[in-house]
């Protein structure tokens, strides 16, 4: 019978001209949208890193000319391409904050007490929320009168009259775009973590009672070690998000003030859309630099965790 | 069973032991309240504020007053609704929303079919190019996809936002390993019985996974209504395309802007999520935690 030997004879004759045609077909629209939206953007892209490209509105002048790394050599000695860079190596600070929060709060719901499941929903809710609803909500927030300014006034933390916006501050609104990140961020952690605490057998915790370890000694020689890969795969997914975060600044501040917040992909999105000179070449060059960092800082990543677990992989 | 609970049952009797637990149990709760404050608060505010009738004076900003509005009106959303023509906007986000889940659908299923359940030359290959999508560094993708849009004259379209977001890693991904647990002798009794694969796809294959195409639907589904940056750049040209998410951002950027009202807008677009999350929330969880196991 046909039908049989095309799955369980495959030495026969390995694959069926007809099952071939067809499976094609069928991954026709993946593959024509994946070339044409994903691994086209990735070629083009960094061929047009190495080119003058642009001038004008998509591009629509001169085509892309060959130019070598001479993008490269006008970003480094761009100011603004620097400090972009350094702020979003700065950003990084917020992988290990992020990542220790999360897999607290994790533990602290991880417990079966009455409303986890709801504790767990409720910080979940940021995760999907719109970048634009909390750019409306937290300007409120972070406004000379909002609740943040409310807050510390009323517990003196700084004088009524010295109140400022937070996200107009030069020295305040980096971190708190950095704040928005981490709080649109931890729900998601959380979730990761959640799995991975469950999946540690509870008569481990049950046998370390009984010799007497109390809940931090369980902590670090139980859950920390079973949930390395856990650990891993979040703070791998944290630093390349904290990486290219743009979003956030786009719609927070737009790089300001005095560019106290512009980040990498800012800079690449600005110089490709923002204003008059639709630089394509210069941009793809800084999403090339961004790129190449974010692939060495996942090597790096997996570096660390995996010397970590002394070879146990 | 956790320890804690074990040690729960409040009894008389007080030794210092208990105490210490109750204590823990107390901390814990305090803690867990803080961070739920800090998670949730932003939306509360919002509500407040959208509900608030601004005509009985005071400003968003009285503390802790606009926190608990004295007069409570529904006509802020009435207000935006009409004069920002919300609907408008709201009929965009459904039209690119609805395009991209059904796309996203389409294509992945199509695509995981043969990828769970036939052998054909290129299968494993084809296979791991999908999945190293998901960590290629794509930083200038957005620009060399927003020229090829304008190439092919999609730029300032809703198609032109959702084509390049429906073929993804994930929902091939996800098809495919719903595809894989489904027995070999269902699809080999509809062969015997004539069946073309596509009537196989669509007849035995879907209805069998209709958990993941669920799962699948919803994830995109709010990924896609709440997307800013992609759609806010396909349609910078065409403002009238506009979905809620970038519509919300430039009320809060007019001039003039009333606070009332744009909290009224910014809970319109959130609701549609919001409910869609409370509804699927176990669902959200599981498809997060499937990640890590």
């Amino acid at each position: 019978m046909t039908v049989s030997r095309r799955h369980k004879a495959p030495t026969k004759s390995k694959y069926s001209l007809r099952d071939t045609l067809m499976s094609y077909a069928f991954l026709a629209p993946a593959l024509i949208l994946l070339a044409l939206f994903t691994f086209y953007p990735l070629a083009y892209g960094s061929y047009l890193g190495f080119t003058e490209y642009g001038g004008a509105r998509f591009g629509q002048g001169l085509p892309p000319k060959w130019i070598g790394l001479d993008n490269f050599r006008t970003l480094i000695a761009d100011p603004l391409f620097l400090k972009s860079m350094v702020n979003s190596v700065k950003y990084l600070i917020i992988v290990p904050v992020l990542q220790l929060a999360s897999l607290a709060v994790a533990v602290l719901v991880n417990k079966n007490l009455p409303g986890m499941a709801f504790f767990r929903a409720a910080y979940y809710v940021p995760v999907v929320t719109s970048i634009s609803l909390a750019a409306v909500m937290w300007d409120w927030i972070y406004n000379k009168d909002g609740t943040l300014n409310w807050i510390l006034t009323n517990a003196h933390l700084i004088a009524k009259d010295s109140t400022f916006g937070w996200l107009n501050n030069e020295l305040t609104a980096f971190w708190a775009v950095m704040l928005v990140t981490f709080w649109r961020g931890f729900g998601y952690y959380m979730v990761l973590y959640l799995a991975g605490l469950q999946g540690i057998p509870e008569e481990l915790e049950e046998a370390a009672v009984l010799d007497g370890a109390g809940a931090w000694k369980r902590f670090w020689s139980i859950t920390v070690p079973l949930m390395k890969p856990t650990i891993l795969l979040c703070s791998l997914l944290s630093t390349i998000a904290a990486l290219r975060v743009l979003e956030e600044v786009l719609v927070l501040t737009n790089g300001g003030p005095l560019n106290s917040t512009y980040t990498a992909l800012m800079y690449v999105y600005s110089k490709a859309f923002q204003g008059f000179n639709f630089d394509y070449g210069l941009a793809s060059a800084a999403g090339l630099v961004v790129a190449a960092v974010a692939l060495l800082l996942s090597v790096i990543n997996f570096r660390v965790f995996r010397d970590d677990t002394g070879g146990g992989k | 069973m956790s320890l804690v609970q074990q040690g729960a049952p409040a009894r008389a009797t007080f030794s210092p032991r208990k105490n210490r637990k109750w204590g823990r149990l107390v901390v814990r709760y305090a803690v867990l309240i803080a961070v739920l404050l800090f998670a949730v608060f932003p939306f509360l505010w919002t509500l407040a504020i959208a509900v608030t009738d601004k005509h009985g004076g005071g400003s968003i900003y009285d503390f802790p007053a606009s926190l608990f509005p004295r007069a409570v009106t529904l006509r802020n959303f009435v207000e935006v609704y009409n004069q920002f023509s919300l609907g408008k906007y709201i009929w965009n986000s459904v039209s690119i929303t609805g395009l991209t889940v059904i796309g996203t659908l389409l294509v992945s299923a199509l695509a995981a079919y043969p990828l769970a359940r036939f052998k054909f030359p290129g299968r494993d290959i084809i296979f791991a190019v999908i999945i190293a999508t998901l960590v290629l560094p794509g930083e200038t993708t957005f620009i060399v996809n927003i020229l090829t849009l304008n190439r092919l004259g999609l730029l300032g379209t809703h198609l032109g936002v959702v084509l390049p977001t429906i073929a993804g890693a994930f929902g091939i991904f996800l098809m495919r390993q719903a595809f894989l647990g489904i027995p070999q002798a269902l699809i080999e009794a509809a062969r015997i019985d004539g069946a073309k694969e596509l009537t196989i796809l669509t007849r035995i294959m879907l209805p069998l996974t209709k958990p993941s195409l669920a799962a699948l639907g919803i994830f995109t589904l709010v990924g896609a209504w709440n997307a800013y940056f992609w759609p806010m750049l396909v349609l910078s040209s065409a403002p009238d395309k506009a979905p809620l998410s970038v519509a919300v951002l430039r009320l809060k950027g007019q001039f003039n802007y009333d606070p009332f009202n744009i909290a009224a807008g910014s809970l319109i677009m959130m609701v549609p999520v919001l409910l869609v999350f409370l509804a699927a929330q176990k669902l959200f969880m599981r498809g997060m935690e499937g990640a890590v196991k």
